[in-house]
């Protein structure tokens, strides 16, 4: 049904791409390291309407519970919380010594975090910037994960190839799980049971089952053409019924659509340069996939597994929410 | 005469492992040189670009400290002993002392005829951290022997490539007087025939004021009368080099050992994490991540894959696992080592000091099997005939 929806979807865009393009509304919102600002993509004519300041060298993004922008500024070792609707700085929150990546928990209250130089994952009060915890994990944590639940919180170290499982109630490390070389990014499947984490240098996804804390099964991501070191797996992103994943390939420059049940990829998509992080319009009919190393963001038709248009965007995008 | 004394055995001791773990324990021994020579402190306060700043137990007690999670995730340790010798001799017995000690690994950042002897002297994996020189990775080659720093050949592979990059390919070659110098330019050379570069012509130089031998010391005779894309100097020693840039009779660059120089790493360097690493190396040394710095992190690396690949060991699972066991090296990519000569394969850093301006190997160029071989002597030139 679903699928029936998005493929008509698909044929509308690519027959009449104008009046596909005025039904779709909303903003896309880029990150970029060496800006200090976020662009503005407008859905509707997939072009660059502007941008909005905000910290120094601002990396992960996403949207908090009450639709917020929230971004991570690793230079300014703060995030900026941005209100969409007015474009405009609501305030920073303090996040330690270079904030990396982050999660919000589900209540909206503590904000996750991985500081790469300090190695520490740390909880932070939302409201008050109040650092709440901070756990000593491996080096060059990443990526960042809470449970829908709020219980448990995954974190990747890079160095240390391991993903930390901490309980959140008492604020320790229950189990270090060994991924693949350089895990970064993470996502959950939405029934909870999967935890699927990209190894950078490992050309893979570790599938890690959430009741034993074990990795059961790896992906192989495989480029034709592309020798396994230029396979570098980082962003990854669910779709909302689980039964798809979108892997960005990094150096492959191409994004893995990758099914969830089988475990196989299906599809394979050309974008840019160093394919980085993904994200996904409300109807999931579009991709958008971040390209760090040729400055644009490159917008991805998903039924029909092809690349719709280039964006070039600021100096060395990193991530990307959209607001619709 | 050679003395025979190991100066000052067993001078510290680092270690990286949850004391209360009764874990395999993977030991090793890192041997340098007593009274080092590229560590006298006038030498390193020049800090010419691609030389030594500080001894190797500096990269490898930062990694040995970042290496603690994953190694107690994998329940086991690795302890690291150094030990200083002046002589090949006295190398050869510290080597042996550490074999009987129970170690698995050997490390030297020793000159290439200690090197030699400790490899011989042991039955062991050595680890060659800091000695670039050809003959190790060619005709005196050894199985056992792995080396994290790239060899001469790379860095002169990586710097042609650069210059086929730019389409600079008439080269005036200035060469120094010093036995190294000679080897080092017949490297060079090795690398412009392989990319089809050309070298317009090839003059010694030497450091005088005097008059009488202007023509070898002065830059704008050395440079004049030929026409040429780019300079390339072979300067082992580094003072003539470093002021060649902005001297010669032409508005040309000069790569090689001064100007534009391939190393290993840079402090500068901005990609694949190398940043933090730079970062935690500097708040630990005091002094900025050189070239040397990383081949002796990547020692330290090398020593947790294996105990955290092998967390059982013994010494004779540790050696097997050494020669195919990746290494990360924030340098984008799971590092190996060559299985025809030892070296480890990796990408090099174009810098001119103040920061990296590119990499290499350069981008579009093809390799049949691993772009990497593109640097540094590959499997079908047969270089390396191992005797043991």
């Amino acid at each position: 049904m679903n699928r029936k929806l998005t493929s008509r979807l698909g044929v509308a865009l690519g027959l009449i791409t104008l009046c596909a393009a005025a039904s779709t509304q909303g903003t896309a919102y880029v990150s970029s390291e060496k800006d200090d600002a976020l662009t503005m993509i407008d859905l509707a004519t997939l072009t660059v309407k502007g941008t909005v300041p905000t910290c120094k060298r601002g990396r992960h993004i996403q949207l908090t519970p009450d639709r917020k922008i929230m971004v991570a500024c690793t230079d300014s070792n703060a995030a900026d919380v941005i209100d969409p609707a007015t474009g405009k700085s609501l305030r920073r929150v303090p996040l330690g010594d270079e904030p990396e990546a982050f999660d919000i928990s589900p209540d909206g209250k503590t904000l996750y975090v991985s500081n790469e130089d300090a190695a520490e994952a740390s909880f932070i009060d939302a409201a008050s910037g109040k650092k709440l915890q901070s756990i000593k994990v491996g080096q060059e944590p990443e990526g960042v994960k809470v449970s829908a639940d709020g219980k448990t919180l995954y974190v990747t170290s890079e160095v240390a190839s391991l993903v930390h499982v901490i309980d959140v109630a008492t604020a320790k490390i229950t189990k270090n799980v060994k991924v693949g070389k350089r895990p970064r990014r993470m996502a959950l499947t939405p029934d909870g049971k999967e935890l699927w984490v990209t190894n950078e240098l490992g050309a893979s996804v570790s599938i890690i089952a959430t009741a034993t804390h074990t990795v059961i099964d790896t992906i192989k991501l495989e480029v034709k053409g592309a020798r396994a070191q230029d396979i570098t797996p980082v962003g990854i992103l669910m779709a909302r019924d689980g039964k798809r994943a979108f892997v960005a390939l990094g150096k492959a420059n191409h994004v893995a659509f990758v099914d969830v049940a089988s475990r196989k990829t299906t599809n394979l998509v050309l974008v840019g340069k160093r394919a980085w992080n993904v994200a996904l319009d409300k109807a999931e009919a579009r991709l958008f996939v971040v390209n760090g190393l040729s400055d644009d963001v490159t917008v991805v038709d998903v039924a029909g597994a092809k690349p719709i248009k280039s964006i070039p965007v600021g100096r060395v995008p990193y991530g990307v929410v959209i607001v619709e | 005469m050679r003395q025979r004394h190991v100066g000052s055995l067993v001078a510290l001791m680092l270690c990286a492992a949850a004391a209360s773990t009764a874990a395999a324990t993977l030991k090793a021994t890192l041997i340098l040189p007593a009274d080092d020579p590229r560590l006298e402190r006038t030498r390193v306060e020049r800090a010419y670009l691609g030389h030594a700043t500080g001894p190797a137990t500096d990269g490898l007690q930062v990694a040995l400290d970042e290496g603690k999670f994953e190694l107690e995730a994998a329940g086991s340790a690795v302890t690291l002993s150094v030990v200083n010798a002046a002589t090949p001799d006295a190398a050869r017995a510290a080597a042996q002392a550490a074999e009987k000690a129970g170690a698995a690994v050997v490390l030297t950042d020793l000159s290439t005829d200690a090197t030699l002897a400790v490899v011989d002297a042991v039955k062991l994996p050595v680890l060659n951290l800091g000695d670039s020189a050809d003959r190790l990775r060619q005709q005196d080659c050894r199985a056992r022997l792995f080396h994290m720093i790239p060899s001469e050949r790379m860095r002169s592979d990586a710097l042609a490539q650069t210059l086929v990059s730019r389409k600079w390919s008439k080269l005036l070659m200035l060469v120094g007087s010093s036995p190294q110098d000679q080897l080092r330019a017949a490297t060079a050379q090795a690398s412009i025939k392989r990319y089809g570069l050309q070298v317009v012509a090839t003059k010694p130089f030497k450091l005088s004021a005097d008059p009488r031998e202007r023509d070898l010391a002065n830059p704008l005779l050395l440079t004049a009368g030929a026409a040429y894309d780019a300079v390339w100097v072979v300067d082992s020693d580094g003072e003539f080099a470093r002021s060649l840039p902005y001297r010669i009779v032409l508005p040309r660059p000069v790569v090689g050992d001064g100007g534009l120089l391939a190393l290993a790493w840079h402090a500068q360097f901005e990609r694949y994490g190398a940043p933090q690493v730079s970062r935690r190396f500097a708040k630990a040394a005091k002094r900025p991540m050189t070239d040397h710095d990383w081949a002796a992190w990547m020692g330290g690396k090398a020593l947790i894959a294996i105990a955290t690949a092998e967390p059982k060991g013994p010494n004779s699972a540790w050696a097997q696992a050494l020669a195919k066991t990746p290494v990360d090296g924030s340098k984008g990519g799971a590092l190996s080592f060559r299985s025809w000569d030892g070296q480890l394969r990796q990408s090099m850093l174009l810098t001119d000091g103040q920061g990296v301006i590119s990499q290499a190997p350069i981008e579009g160029l093809l390799h049949p099997t691993e772009v990497l071989d593109t640097l540094g002597a590959d499997a079908p030139e047969k270089l390396c005939k191992p005797k043991s």
